[in-house]
């Protein structure tokens, strides 16, 4: 089943047009890595996706929802407010910077959107925000502050709030990117253990090898549009785009 | 004059110096952040009158605005104000006042939170006001505590202006002393009392800064 559907995305930002017509469908099971220069709308991609940024023109379907349609005037329409909170629940997205809420203990910050949000009994959240505290090797950690945890910690800990809404689809927005390599290492295994378990779910990411090794579908984005597309293998070891080429040349040692 | 007299005269007007000063924050600190939601309303029908309003507000004496507000229904209007109206013309003149002032650190402790906080509740599912009650909030009032401090002891300093329309609050009253008894003594025991106010001020600030420490 499609889990993830975008056809014809386009997304300008005053005159400049970061997205030019992307369609990409993601598979249940599948793990999706979009890779590719800074400025090559990757990033912008996965905010159009997720909704926190709007499409200018396209479709935006979950699960065979349609979040965003386009009118005869080629519009974006999203839906009814209703139908996107719902079609929000489908979803998770990991940020670059956690975003933690710097406020709440690290299983307050799991648990608060089970019941503000989803409207469980703070019992049943407390039993599965622990669940994913546990899951990410994070059960010491509940009662600390966002601030007292090393940077791979806090990004583990946004990453059991994601986890703990049950997203059907998980979003990673260059997730490594503010982590030492040691660090680094620590959230590419919990990725990995993710992908194990056919979580469906799309990288942006500036990992070469580790697009390779967790990914099973590739995309190579430059100047708004997908260059290339396919097996890791494909597109990693034999890239036939010279853009593809280039860009990759410089990660091959 | 004896001690305990004057004593007596200036704890009388230190009562309803704390009277301006408690009724002053309980509707200032509220209707500041309505103000300061105007100000940054995306309608500049709402935003403009509101901008034009902190900008008096700032800009003007408070001193003279309490005039305004005391002789403005008479000399603007005609209308005939009742007996108690000096006081609740106070009142009203310190809110106004203080509102447009809270009404900047707000909004200054509100823009200065990272846009990440509002797009990460709205992936968790979040609405706008659970963002702004349960994420934001307790963020800004964190950030904002020193600056609102600042504002709440120049309070304490600014009762004494109530004098210009006659409200005798402790300044009114030493001065009353003073020049019945020239004698320069009053004004020292007034910068005392007001010292030890702020000093009570002071203290609880930093209580309730401690309170936000636990995060940052």
């Amino acid at each position: 089943m499609k889990f993830l559907e975008i056809k014809n995305l386009r997304k300008s930002f005053g005159d400049l047009e970061v997205i030019k017509d992307i369609s990409l469908d993601v598979e249940e099971g599948q793990v999706v890595a979009v890779i590719g220069p800074s400025g090559s709308g990757k990033s912008t991609l996965l905010r159009c996706a997720t909704m926190l940024d709007s499409m200018d023109s396209g479709e935006l379907i979950y699960l065979g929802e349609h979040a965003v349609t386009t009118g005869a005037d080629g519009k974006a329409i999203p839906a009814p407010s209703k139908q996107l909170k719902k079609i929000q629940g489908y979803y998770g997205l990991v940020f670059q910077n956690f975003n933690l809420f710097p406020h709440y203990s690290v299983l307050k910050n799991v648990v608060d959107a089970l019941i503000t949000v989803q409207k469980k009994s703070k019992g049943e959240a407390v039993e599965i925000g622990r669940e994913f505290l546990n899951k990410m090797s994070l059960s010491d950690k509940e009662d600390a502050y966002p601030y007292q945890l090393s940077g791979g910690q806090q990004q583990r800990v946004s990453i059991a709030r994601a986890l703990a809404l049950n997203p059907k689809v998980l979003f990673f927005d260059e997730p490594t990117s503010a982590l030492d390599p040691e660090l680094t290492g620590e959230i590419l295994k919990v990725i990995k253990d993710l992908a194990a378990e056919k979580m469906t779910m799309v990288i942006v990411t500036h990992e070469m090898s580790f697009a390779r090794d967790v990914a099973n579908h590739i995309i190579f984005m430059d100047g708004g549009i997908i260059v290339e597309e396919g097996l890791p293998d494909e597109v990693i070891k034999n890239p036939k785009n010279e853009r593809t080429k280039t860009f990759l040349s410089r990660f091959e040692k | 004059m004896e001690w305990t007299v004057l004593l007596l005269k200036l704890s009388e007007g230190m009562l309803v110096s704390v009277e301006i000063f408690t009724l002053t924050l309980l509707f200032s600190l509220p209707l500041g952040l309505f103000v300061a939601f105007g100000r940054m309303a995306k309608n500049p029908l709402i935003r403009n009158p509101i901008k034009i309003y902190i900008s008096i507000m700032r800009g003007t004496p408070l001193m003279l605005q309490l005039m305004v507000v005391y002789f403005g229904p008479y000399y603007i209007f005609g209308l005939t104000t009742p007996r108690g109206y000096r006081f609740i013309a106070v009142i009203i003149g310190f809110v106004l006042n203080y509102a447009a002032y809270f009404a900047e650190i707000y909004r200054g402790g509100i823009e200065s939170m990272p846009v990440g906080q509002y797009e990460a509740a709205k992936v968790l599912g979040y609405n706008r006001t659970q963002t702004f009650i349960k994420i934001i909030l307790p963020q800004v009032i964190k950030r904002i505590l020193p600056p609102v401090t600042n504002e709440v002891i120049t309070l304490v300093k600014d009762t004494s202006l109530a004098f210009v329309i006659s409200v005798s609050e402790m300044f009114t009253a030493a001065k009353a002393i003073a020049s019945a008894q020239t004698s320069m003594l009053p004004f020292v025991v007034a910068g005392i009392f007001y010292y030890v106010f702020n000093f009570i001020v002071a203290l609880v600030m930093e209580w309730m800064e401690n309170k936000f420490s636990y995060f940052r």
